[in-house]
Order: C-alpha cells, then sequence, then structure tokens
C-alpha cells in the first residue's frame, strides 16, 4: 500500500504598489510579510543560507523603511502551520502539511486571506496601496509558482515518476488551468487559453524552477526524514481561486502517485512531445487538439486523461475506499464528461472557463478586440485578492461559483492547524509559546526557554505532531520549557 | 470511446426533443444573468485598463 500522501501547496504573490509603477517588489513583498497582523512568529528560517531573519518592523513611508531591502530575509510561521515568506520578489504562502486534498484545498484558500489582511496591513503602514494577485504570469513574459507537494516513499524510484506522472501532468492542464488572455514566451499567438504557466514550459525533466522550467522538477528536498521520504515538488500548476478546482488538481495529483507508487498505473501513454504537447494542449480551447503519442496514433487530453480515471477509480474501489476519493472520482469524472460534451457549463467549478465566460462576454456586450487591454485587465483582476475587487470573488458572492467551504472554515483556517499532520504541532507552538520559538524549518522548530543552549525538536514525520499525539502535551504544558521536558518524559 | 461513454452518449441522444427545449430557456437564463454580471463588474473594474495593465509588471519568480 502507497505511503499516505501527505501534500500542500505554496503560491508566489503577484504584488502592486499603487500610484509608484517603480516601486521595489523586494521592498513591497517584506513589508507586507512583515505587516501581516495574524498570529504568526518571525523566525529565523533554519535551512536557508541567508544571515539570521533581521526583525525588519518599524517600515515607515517613501522608502518604507528598509535600508537595505535586498538582504531584508522575511520569514515567519504562521499559527496555522504556514510559512510566510519572501521569495524571489514575491510575497509567498506555503500552507501546513495536510492530510488530504480536501484539507490542501482549504489551506491554501486561507493562504488568499492571508495575503489579503497582509496586504490591508501594508497599504496602512505604507501609505499607499498594495495590492496582491494570486495567479502566475504578469502578461509580458515574466511567471512565478503556485507549486505542489506530495510526499512519496524513498523506495519509489524516481525514474518511474518520471516515466508516469509525464503525460498526466500535461494533460492534467484541461482541469488545473487559470486562464489567460493572450500568449508568452514565444509561442504561438492565441486569444485565451486555458494555463496561465503553460508557455513556460521548456524542458521535460529538470532541476530548474526560474527558467527553462522542467514538467517534471527533481528538486530532492524531503523535508523529512530522507532515508524514507520523497517530496515531489510540481511546478506545472496554475494558481486556482476555485476550490471545486483546486480539490480536483490536488487530489487526482495525490491518487495518481499513490497508484504509481503501488504499480497500478498499467501504461506510461508516453507522449512523443510532452513539451510541445504542453503548450498545444494550453492553447486548444476546442479541447479536441490530438496530441502525437510516442509508439505512433494520437489521443486528446479528454482522452487521456479518462484513462487515468478509469484505472484510478479501479484503485479508490480497491484500495482507498474512503469518502474524500469516491468524491473525487466523481467530480473528476463529471468534469471530463462535462469537458468532452459541454465545457461552458464548467463555468462554475473551473477557473479558466470562468473567466472565457466573463472575457467573451465583454467582447460581445462592447465588441471588443482580443487585443484591447481592458480583456487584460479583466484577466488580471479575476485574482485581486481583495474581495470588493477579485472578479472571482464577485462570481462566489452571487453564487456563480461552486463553493467546497464555508467563509467561516476558510477563516479557521487562517489560524487554526489541520490536526492530522506534524503542522499542528509547529502552528499549536506558534499560537501558544510565540516568545520563545526562535528558529523553525519544516521538519523542526528551535526553542530558546532560557538555557546555555537553543533546543531543537526535530519533526522528520510528516504524520507524527499531530493533535492525536501531541495535543494533551500541548493543552498540559505551561510554558515551553514545559513542553520540552513533557515530550522527553 | 469506452463503453461508459457510449452508454452516456446513447441516453442522450433519447432526451434530446427535451433537452433541446431545457437549453433554449437555459440559454437565455444564462445570458441574462451574465448581462446582470457584465453590468455589476463595470462597477468594480479597473478604471484605467491601459495605466493598470501597463503597470502590471512581476518579477520572474519560480
Amino acid at each position: 500500500m502507497a505511503m499516505h500522501k501527505v501534500l500542500g501547496t505554496e503560491t508566489e504573490y503577484g504584488i502592486v504598489v499603487r500610484g509608484d509603477p517603480g516601486f521595489n517588489p523586494a521592498v513591497a513583498s517584506s513589508l507586507v510579510v512583515n505587516s501581516y497582523p495574524g498570529k504568526r512568529v518571525k523566525v529565523q528560517w533554519s535551512y536557508e543560507e541567508e544571515s539570521p531573519g533581521r526583525d525588519a518592523r518599524g517600515f515607515g513611508h517613501d522608502t518604507y523603511g528598509l535600508i537595505d531591502p535586498e538582504g531584508a530575509v522575511v520569514n515567519s510561521v504562521l499559527s496555522n502551520g504556514a510559512r510566510l515568506y519572501v521569495d524571489h520578489a514575491h510575497p509567498e504562502y506555503s500552507g501546513p502539511e495536510t492530510y488530504d486534498p480536501l484539507e490542501a484545498a482549504l489551506y491554501d484558500k486561507a493562504g488568499e486571506v492571508v495575503m489579503h489582511r497582509a496586504a490591508v496591513a501594508a497599504t496602512e503602514s505604507a501609505g499607499r496601496e498594495v495590492s496582491l494577485y494570486k495567479n502566475n504570469s504578469d502578461g509580458k513574459g515574466n511567471s512565478y509558482g503556485a507549486h505542489e507537494n506530495y510526499l512519496l516513499s524513498r523506495e519509489t524510484p524516481f525514474g518511474d515518476v518520471i516515466r508516469y506522472a509525464m503525460t498526466f501532468m500535461v494533460t492534467r492542464q484541461i482541469f488545473t488551468g487559470a486562464g489567460k488572455v493572450g500568449k508568452e514566451n514565444d509561442r504561438p499567438d492565441v486569444d485565451f487559453q486555458i494555463t496561465q504557466r503553460a508557455d513556460f514550459f521548456e524542458e521535460e525533466v529538470g532541476l530548474e524552477t526560474t527558467l527553462k522550467r522542467p514538467i517534471i522538477n527533481t528538486r530532492d528536498e524531503p523535508h523529512g526524514d530522507p532515508s524514507q521520504y520523497r517530496r515531489l515538488h510540481v511546478i506545472i500548476g496554475d494558481a486556482n481561486l476555485s476550490e471545486y478546482q483546486n480539490f480536483l488538481k490536488l487530489g487526482t495529483t495525490a491518487l495518481m502517485l499513490a497508484a504509481l507508487e503501488d504499480g497500478a498505473i498499467p501504461d506510461s501513454l508516453d507522449l512523443a512531445d510532452p513539451v510541445e504537447a504542453c503548450w498545444q494542449v494550453s492553447h486548444d480551447l476546442m479541447l479536441g487538439r490530438p496530441l502525437e503519442l510516442d509508439g505512433g496514433g494520437t489521443a486528446t487530453a479528454i482522452e487521456l486523461q479518462g484513462r487515468y480515471l478509469e484505472w484510478l477509480s479501479k484503485y479508490v474501489e480497491k484500495e482507498l475506499d474512503e469518502p474524500v476519493w469516491r468524491q473525487l472520482i466523481e467530480e473528476w469524472e463529471r468534469t471530463l464528461d462535462l469537458l468532452s460534451t459541454e465545457p461552458d457549463k464548467l463555468s462554475d467549478t473551473l477557473d479558466w472557463v470562468a473567466k472565457k465566460r466573463l472575457i467573451e462576454g465583454y467582447v460581445a456586450r462592447d465588441d471588443l478586440q482580443w487585443t484591447n487591454n481592458k480583456l487584460r485587465a479583466l484577466d488580471l483582476q479575476y485574482h485581486d485578492v481583495d474581495p470588493t475587487r477579485s472578479l472571482y470573488n464577485r462570481l462566489a458572492a452571487r453564487g456563480s461559483m461552486r463553493r467546497l467551504f464555508t467563509d467561516e472554515q476558510i477563516t479557521d483556517a487562517v489560524s487554526i492547524p489541520p490536526s492530522r499532520t506534524r503542522a499542528y504541532f509547529r502552528g499549536r507552538c506558534v499560537s501558544e509559546f510565540p516568545g520563545s520559538l526562535v528558529a523553525a524549518n519544516w521538519d523542526s522548530l528551535v526553542f530558546d526557554v532560557g538555557e546555555t543552549h537553543l533546543k531543537r525538536v526535530p519533526m522528520m514525520e510528516p504524520l507524527r505532531g499531530d493533535a492525536a499525539l501531541v495535543g494533551d502535551l500541548l493543552d498540559q504544558a505551561e510554558d515551553a520549557a514545559d513542553l520540552l521536558r513533557l515530550l522527553e518524559g | 470511446m469506452t463503453d461508459r461513454e457510449k452508454g452516456q452518449s446513447e441516453g442522450r441522444r433519447k432526451d434530446e426533443t427535451d433537452e433541446q427545449k431545457t437549453e433554449a430557456i437555459e440559454t437565455e437564463a444564462d445570458l441574462d444573468a451574465l448581462d446582470d454580471l457584465l453590468d455589476e463588474i463595470d462597477e468594480v473594474l479597473e478604471e484605467n485598463a491601459e495605466e493598470f495593465v501597463k503597470n502590471y509588471v512581476q518579477k520572474g519568480g519560480q
């Protein structure tokens, strides 16, 4: 039986300082992260090479008070177990490790609320409006990531992941895309395409994430016991606003990887040219383009996804007969059926279809050319984290997007950690012993309890440190020193 | 086409007339809803789309 698929997301948000087109994005991102008003601890993030995270509080106006913006590496751990920091001149939210794809989608959504609250506070502090966008491209050839992480067994040969996941990653785009006006990166012209990211993929396999992006990323950083675990770092997805779509993206991929580890994927369905197929799928709004297969013949993305659905439905029946996976299979089947018959009906489920409907509505009503900047503005505004501006939110508020979560569940997930992974321990420690926590990492916490040496608590097992294991200890502990004593006992 | 898909497309043909009627009504309702939606969005849309799009420049990330 495959290793439990602990999973999570990490998203770099687009950033704009209104009225200041020459703003420094690293400074502005630091301001956003430092201004976040929710429960958190600013810590040294111990795996990074940078100097200890400076406390860069006290930003003022204009220069935002930062003397050395590039050096101000800002890191915090939130009480929901997430990490909020600055990465590549973007504020980034890395959600906590979660137990299943529903929970992963919920904590990804909580990240939008975190970013909105941080943007509001940054705006107050800077005296200029700071806006954040949960998207992946500026439409001018610059892309930034929305990554997914899945726990794999170290015993799984990475060659198998490359072989069996490649075609899945390329073809899942039909239901993972957030939609984009136009093309980038010298790809063929197109009015609108399914994904934000496809144009930027140039390699099949590789270590890079910022240039020559590969479909399968080989970063080997397990954030856990390296003798037992791998972490698959998936960089080919779009940031999704739709809750259902995020569930679908995370769930199908986790399931695919579990089945792959169990040898339940009988055919690798190799594409003749995965990199070409990547943008071909994204550019094909009719969803009927035949993709060339390596062994000869062709198949459409929907047909290939249909094969995975067939195998994985059987796998769930046999190995994973649980409500969350049954719900996933049902949703996946419905999505593929509608994509092949009436894709427009998915405008309440998939970001790209919802966005396309809006933009086509404007094109028809105002008789606009597809190159009109109003359409690009609509595209960007779909992703604004400010609920009064966000077009996704307009749709959701009028009941035009299906929801998986209530607003209350999302708000709770901003401050309360998931209970079934080690993120529970991390989050509770942030809530209860913020003054004693000095450094953090996905797989450890470091406490200063007033002794000569700092105390490091290793967390090498992603499923240990959950509520069942440490909930009582955390309830009992009067302070961090007490907690450490209880953990040792 | 898999058996599952065949079954579905046969099922679809059987109900075609009914479905066509329902779809016509749905489409009209959809268009009305879309018009309302666009009117609503007009009110929140970036005032200067040209400027907004021009200034939306990001540093490449991961």
